[in-house]
């Protein structure tokens, strides 16, 4: 089920792409005749298009994909996972985080750390705060089935309150629902 | 502290007129009530006294237009332009001339005298009804000089009660959380202000994340959130003493704290494991009790004034939604039903509605609803905007408002407004520095 919501998104992201493309073909047939303005227009919605293409490279659905925010516990162990609006599943690409970050606890027995869950702004705060909760305790189920002992993990919870991104876009957003393992010694 | 300065003492001077005029509150008001607000008469050694203790020029004109501003803020009355008074102050409080307050269209007048009596202040004041040629009600009081703008304030809730036949707000203060700093890493304080924001008051320093503080309704305590020594937890301020603790030994973050309407308990959420269930806690006995138990996020109490129901948001059905239950945390009902999400009910102190934060399509309403989820009516619409707290009269809303950031991520803004019932009145409140979670008190006095 999870695998079929991951292709739906991939679909969907696919089938944007060709409604975009089919807008700028669209937009070229028109600009052939009239004059500056429409130039200007064209290439604005160009910008545009680039602008979106690049969001659509760096999200999965909503989730983000991209690296822009993510820091590195040892070499190849990304920090972080995101997650989707409102959701605290794991992707596949978490969980291959989180086993990487697993292996690398295992390897460093003397390491404890904690999982900050975090949540975007576009939610109450209360409700956010436990969002996060349930975000950072996602990732540490997960740590805890791949070898990771439950008191070597803190969880603990920002909400909204301590965004990565202070944009107000989907982008920013997708960057902000996240759950951080920090190094805790 | 402010026990200590309640030393009011009021002298009911009987009423002798019906009211003609009569404000109602129900509706919107387009066409609020315009009255005169004369400023108090102040004779001149009382008003040197007064100057040298407050360093006030003219303590009487001061109070008097504390009164008007409460007045004009409620939407509900429209005060007069001072330049317009034919009458002076000191023989307008002995008898009106009621023709020429007529003719600048007044239909009430409030007038008083101010006196310095052995260190204290005296303030009398007198409501007329214009039109009936008539006084409506007549009042003094005596309390120490530095309680000058509570004076004020009690003055707007006897003209608001006496007018509009409900108690008033404006003798009461707001608790919120103050602001600054990037998005990234906001310093969050507390603070205190006066309703019409003068007195403001920092209660912590910064050095810790707090969130969502609440006044106790029946004293001057707070319960908020802290993220002291990194472990967020529900602790208790006592604000006349400085005095702070945790409430209970959880195991885990506890969050969204709100007292009970009697304030013997604080009803909060308790996260664990991913799950966030409703717990209670006895502040006398320390006795906790767990009123939810679900796999879900329950979060956002709060109890109806008889303190026998409490309604709370949570998304056991998928999505953030809106519930009842009794207070046992039996018989759980799901309120909301609309389209998009809805949290942060609060329930009214008049107990017949519960006020809301929606998200549908992108946006945020603040909106109230009855509690048994019919009649919603949404009251404003923003790019982000929640956490509506009432006023004690059940009238007004405050709530935080954030902007949206621009391409740079630049341009972020949290900003207090108010609201009333009626969806009309929508107004800025104005914070020295950027401001969320407001919670309003109880009347202090009366």
């Amino acid at each position: 089920m999870r695998l079929n919501k991951i292709l739906k998104n991939a679909l969907l992201v696919i089938s944007a792409g060709i409604i975009l493309t089919a807008c700028a073909t669209k937009k070229e047939v028109a600009v052939e005749a009239p004059k500056k303005e429409e130039t200007k227009k064209e290439e604005t919605k160009k910008e545009e298009v680039t602008k979106i293409e690049k969001i659509a490279g760096q999200m999965q659905g909503d989730v983000y994909i991209g690296t822009d925010s993510v820091k590195y516990l040892a070499d190849g162990v990304a920090d972080r996972v995101f997650f989707a609006t409102n959701e605290s599943i794991l992707t596949t690409a978490s969980r291959e985080t989180l086993r990487a970050q697993a292996a690398w606890l295992r390897a460093n027995s003397n390491i404890t750390v904690v999982l900050e869950g975090h949540a975007d702004e576009r939610g109450t705060r209360e409700y956010n705060l436990a969002l996060g909760e349930r975000r950072a305790n996602a990732a540490k189920d997960y740590l805890m089935t791949y070898g990771v002992s439950s008191d070597r993990i803190t969880v603990i919870s920002y909400g909204k309150e301590r965004p990565v991104d202070s944009g107000s876009n989907p982008l920013a957003w997708s960057k902000n629902r996240r759950s951080v393992t920090v190094k805790a010694n | 502290m402010i026990k200590k300065f309640i030393i009011l003492i009021f002298i009911f001077i009987p009423i002798k007129a019906l009211a003609l005029i009569e404000v109602d509150i129900t509706r919107g008001n387009l066409n609020p009530l315009p009255l005169a607000v004369s400023p108090l008469s102040i004779d001149e050694t009382s008003r040197k006294n007064f100057e040298q203790i407050l360093d006030k020029d003219n303590i009487g004109s001061e109070i008097s237009l504390i009164v008007e501003n409460n007045l004009r803020t409620s939407g509900l009355f429209n005060p007069l332009d001072k330049k317009a008074f034919l009458q002076a102050p000191d023989i307008a409080n002995l008898k009106p001339r009621f023709e020429d307050w007529n003719l600048i269209k007044a239909q009430a007048l409030i007038t008083g005298k101010v006196n310095y009596i052995n260190d204290k202040l005296r303030v009398e004041f007198r409501l007329w009804d214009v039109l009936a040629a008539k006084e409506m009600m007549a009042l003094a009081f005596t309390t120490v000089p530095t309680n000058w703008r509570r004076v004020g304030h009690i003055i707007s809730d006897k003209v608001y009660e006496r007018l509009t036949g409900e108690k008033g707000y404006f003798d009461t203060r707001i608790i919120y959380v103050a602001e600054e700093g990037p998005k990234t890493q906001r310093i969050k304080k507390l603070a205190i202000m006066d309703q019409d924001g003068a007195n403001n008051k920092f209660l912590t320093l910064g050095n810790e994340l707090v969130l969502t503080p609440r006044f106790n309704p029946a004293s001057q305590m707070v319960t908020y959130l802290s993220y002291f020594k990194n472990m967020p937890r529900v602790y208790l301020l006592d604000i006349e003493t400085g005095t702070q603790e945790v409430v209970g030994d959880f195991p885990g973050m506890t969050f969204a704290p709100r007292f009970s309407p009697d304030g013997k308990k604080i009803i909060m959420s308790f996260a664990k494991d991913g799950k966030s269930d409703i717990y209670t806690m006895n502040l006398e006995t320390r006795l906790v009790e767990r009123i939810t138990n679900h796999p879900s996020i329950d979060t956002s109490p709060s109890y109806s004034p008889d303190g026998k129901y409490i309604t709370f948001n949570s998304d056991r059905s998928g999505y953030q939604q809106i519930y009842v239950m009794k207070n046992d945390g039996s018989d759980v009902k799901r309120i909301s039903f609309g389209n998009g999400l809805y949290g942060t009910p609060v329930w009214s102190p008049r107990g017949d509605l519960i006020a809301f934060t929606k998200l549908h399509k992108g946006k945020f309403y603040i909106g109230v609803m009855r509690t048994d989820g019919t009649g919603e009516r949404l009251l404003t619409e923003n790019y982000y905007q929640e956490a509506p707290s009432w006023s004690p009269n059940g009238r007004v809303l405050i709530f935080y408002r954030e902007t949206k950031t621009n391409s740079k991520g630049e341009g972020f803004s949290a900003k207090l407004w108010s609201i009333d019932l009626t969806g009309y009145n929508e107004r800025l409140i104005k914070t020295e520095t950027d401001a969320s979670d407001p919670s309003w008190s109880s009347l202090l006095s009366n």
